[in-house]
């Protein structure tokens, strides 16, 4: 659960340093992940937090050495357990890749294979990585589909994905993730395809099977629920770079960066006054072929300074908060004071007429 | 049928408790056949099983449910876009149920709707000036050519685009954008009622609150009516007036928004707001209850209350009689033997409440 915020001790699990990713194409380059930086320790939870092309998947499938085929350029490290996976082997990273490191995808129909039955790629999954007999293999298999709460598995490991109901096909997606035990499980839009009720029961299974196992997850989703719900730290991205990363708690409770304002104040609730207008945040999510000037979110920024859209900011430590670090440019002083406005439900145009940041403070 | 002289004059206020439409038994079964030149009928998808509600002029009516709970399909027979197995629609004392021909296109005229994907919902190969302005095309209604161009302006000035990309493309506009097109699509016609099905939940977070935002100007601008179907309750109780709960191709609950979302009283609407998740996480003290199990398959629905097969309050009773919907005395009806008390409500975690 959400327990305290600092970090715990120890090296981390994995360590992602200025990771960047770029794909060529006919129409230029595209940054799809610019120089981003994070950690997950053993046990403990990440949120990854942005809107679509704002680089969270292309962060994760590198990850997993699965951007290497497409012909993306990367560079920067990502080191699991001191191994750098950015240089190692192709055949290295398959050893690791669904055995210590695993991944669920968004979509369980089109990550499954149809003209097999669940179990056979139950077993698959776990022979790939295991000498382990076929009737080995089947009996795990088995104890995977109980373990994530599948009923009558000895039954159920014999049928077709067609045969299973969407919550069922996520749930043996877990699974088939779980086979081996993994160290690290990277969840890439784990519910969004699914029912509320069943999305509550299979974060509920994630949870438990991560105090079980004593995993590290990567969590990545648009839903600020989610994330709330699941995640000790949250790194929030814009544009393929983070803008802004603290803990779950800090995050909601005193957000510093323009753009998390605006992800907090655009979604409606279920408590809190219904009147209440939402505060959309203008435009759209721009290109990340030529991505803007300065700070990349400043043309959408209400808040935005002459000299930002020249001067491009870096993740800089917020006070004297362990772990949180945000991109911007604006005071800090002036964006406490603005968050304080926004937080009594004054408009972005109010609370910067109330702060006005261009004066000095 | 007044449909084809209707005009304009919309905007005025209609008094509270008017009826625009008026549902009864509304059932709708899909045949399930087997063979296939001889094809045999061994069973039927019970999508829309007795669904009985009002729209009354100028609110939001919000429909909620999951996957298969028959939601999209009462708005397609609302639409007539299928036809209803059993059951009746009355739009404006007139009844529409089995209307045809030039009557049905009346229909049309006055119940427009705005789709899911704003994607594949616009015709690519058309400007959006031709787009917006076919409801008039289809309907033989400002012919001249100027005239209709002025109105189509005026009508993505309503909806918040630039009247000058009159001649551009859907490809040319971003999503949310794409979706103000076919919100002004929707109101060319001046609809008496504005179905959405769904209507930002392909949107970024963003994105969707733009578009929430217009809607809910629009409603309040031009007095509409509208049913708004979506599977996000944190939506749904932001945009909607009143609201329905449907499970397995019934209405379980239906009532004042705030009664509603404060005061759950079927076990089904109390475990769909206590499984929504809430982006706050200094109020993820308590445990929640979650709901064990699938929803069960609409073509063999439980006997008695469909529900009694994954709700934690069943009683002998309730596997053999169906509930009727009732008032229990908290504002909504609600088709249940054993309805939550305040107590219950608390205990299975709804953030909602009260």
């Amino acid at each position: 659960m959400n327990a305290a915020a600092s970090s715990p001790p120890g090296e981390p699990l994995l360590r992602v340093e200025d990771l960047r990713v770029e794909f060529p194409t006919e129409d230029g380059v595209v940054h799809a992940v610019d120089g981003i930086t994070y950690q997950v320790h053993s046990g403990r939870t990440l949120g990854i937090v942005g809107e679509s092309g704002s680089g969270k998947t292309v962060s994760s499938l590198t990850t997993l050495g699965l951007t290497r085929r497409q012909g993306a350029r990367i560079s920067g490290r990502i080191l699991f357990e001191g191994q750098d996976l950015v240089t190692l082997p192709e055949d290295e990273l398959r050893a690791i890749r669904g055995d210590d490191i695993a991944m669920i995808f968004q979509d369980p129909l089109s990550s499954l294979h149809p003209l097999y039955t669940v179990g056979r790629q139950l077993t698959e999954a776990v022979r790939a990585h295991r000498d382990v007999s076929r009737a080995q293999a089947r009996e795990r298999a088995i104890e995977l589909l109980g373990l994530v709460g599948i009923p009558d598995p000895a039954r159920r490991v014999d049928e077709y994905p067609h045969e299973f109901s969407g919550g069922m096909r996520q749930r043996a997606m877990i699974a088939m993730a779980l086979a081996n035990e993994p160290k690290l499980l990277i969840a890439d839009e784990p519910t969004t395809a699914l029912d509320v009720t069943v999305q509550a029961q299979i974060l509920a299974l994630m949870e438990r099977l991560q105090r079980e196992l004593g995993m590290a997850i990567v969590i990545i989703t648009h839903d600020l629920g989610v994330v709330a719900e699941m995640a000790d730290d949250i790194a929030v991205m814009y544009a393929g770079r983070i803008v802004e990363t603290a803990s779950a708690a800090r995050v909601f409770a005193a957000p510093e960066h323009p753009y998390t304002w605006g992800l907090l104040k655009s979604i409606p609730t279920l408590y809190g006054p219904r009147e209440e207008d939402l505060f959309p945040i203008p435009g759209t999510p721009p290109s990340l072929i030529s991505p803007p000037s300065g700070c990349h979110f400043h043309p959408r920024c209400p808040y935005v300074q002459p000299d930002h859209t020249r001067i491009d900011p870096q993740l800089q430590p917020v006070g004297d908060e362990p772990g949180h670090h945000v991109a911007c440019l604006l005071e800090p002083d002036v964006r406490r004071r603005l968050w304080e406005q926004l937080g009594a439900g004054r408009t972005p145009e109010e609370a910067l007429a109330e702060v006005s940041p261009g004066a000095p403070a | 049928m007044s449909a084809a002289g209707q005009d304009a004059a919309r905007g005025d206020e209609t008094p509270p408790g008017d009826v625009l439409v008026r549902v009864r038994d509304l059932v709708k079964h899909f045949p399930i056949t087997r063979g296939i030149v001889f094809q045999k009928k061994i069973g039927a998808v019970r999508a829309v099983d007795g669904v009985s509600l009002e729209i009354e002029r100028g609110e939001t009516l919000g429909i909620v449910g999951e996957t298969g709970c028959g939601k999209s399909t009462t708005a397609k027979l609302l639409m007539r876009l299928l036809d209803a197995t059993g059951g009746e629609i009355d739009f404006e004392g007139t009844d529409i149920t089995r209307v045809k021909g030039a009557r049905l296109k009346a229909v049309r005229r006055e119940v427009q709707m705005i789709f899911q994907d704003p994607y594949s919902s616009l015709n690519p190969r058309k400007t959006v000036g031709s787009i917006i302005g076919e409801p008039f095309a289809i309907h033989r209604l400002m012919r001249e050519k100027g005239e209709r161009k002025r109105e189509v302006q005026r009508l993505m000035e309503t909806v918040g685009l630039n009247p000058e990309h009159y001649n551009r493309y859907p490809h040319e506009f971003s999503g949310g954008q794409r979706q103000r097109i076919g919100v002004a699509r929707a109101l060319a016609l001046n609809p008496k009622l504005l179905i959405a099905d769904e209507p930002v939940s392909a949107l970024d977070v963003s994105i969707q609150a733009q578009v929430l935002n217009l809607l809910r100007d629009l409603q309040r601008r031009l007095g509409l009516t509208v049913v708004f179907i979506a599977h996000d309750l944190s939506v749904v109780r932001h945009m909607c007036d009143r609201v329905a709960v449907m499970y397995l191709g019934k209405i379980v609950e239906i009532g004042p928004n705030e009664a509603l979302y404060e005061f759950p009283r079927h076990p089904y609407t109390g475990a769909l707001l206590a499984a929504v998740p809430v982006a706050d996480p200094s109020l993820h003290g308590s445990a929640r209850r979650l709901l064990s199990g699938d929803v069960p398959s609409p073509a063999n629905p439980p006997s008695g209350c469909r529900f009694h097969t994954r709700c934690p309050k069943a009683q002998p009773l309730c596997s053999t009689q169906e509930p009727p919907l009732q008032d229990k005395g908290s504002g909504t009806l609600v088709a249940c033997h054993y309805p939550l008390s305040h107590e219950e409500v608390a205990e299975i975690g709804v953030r909602s409440a009260r």
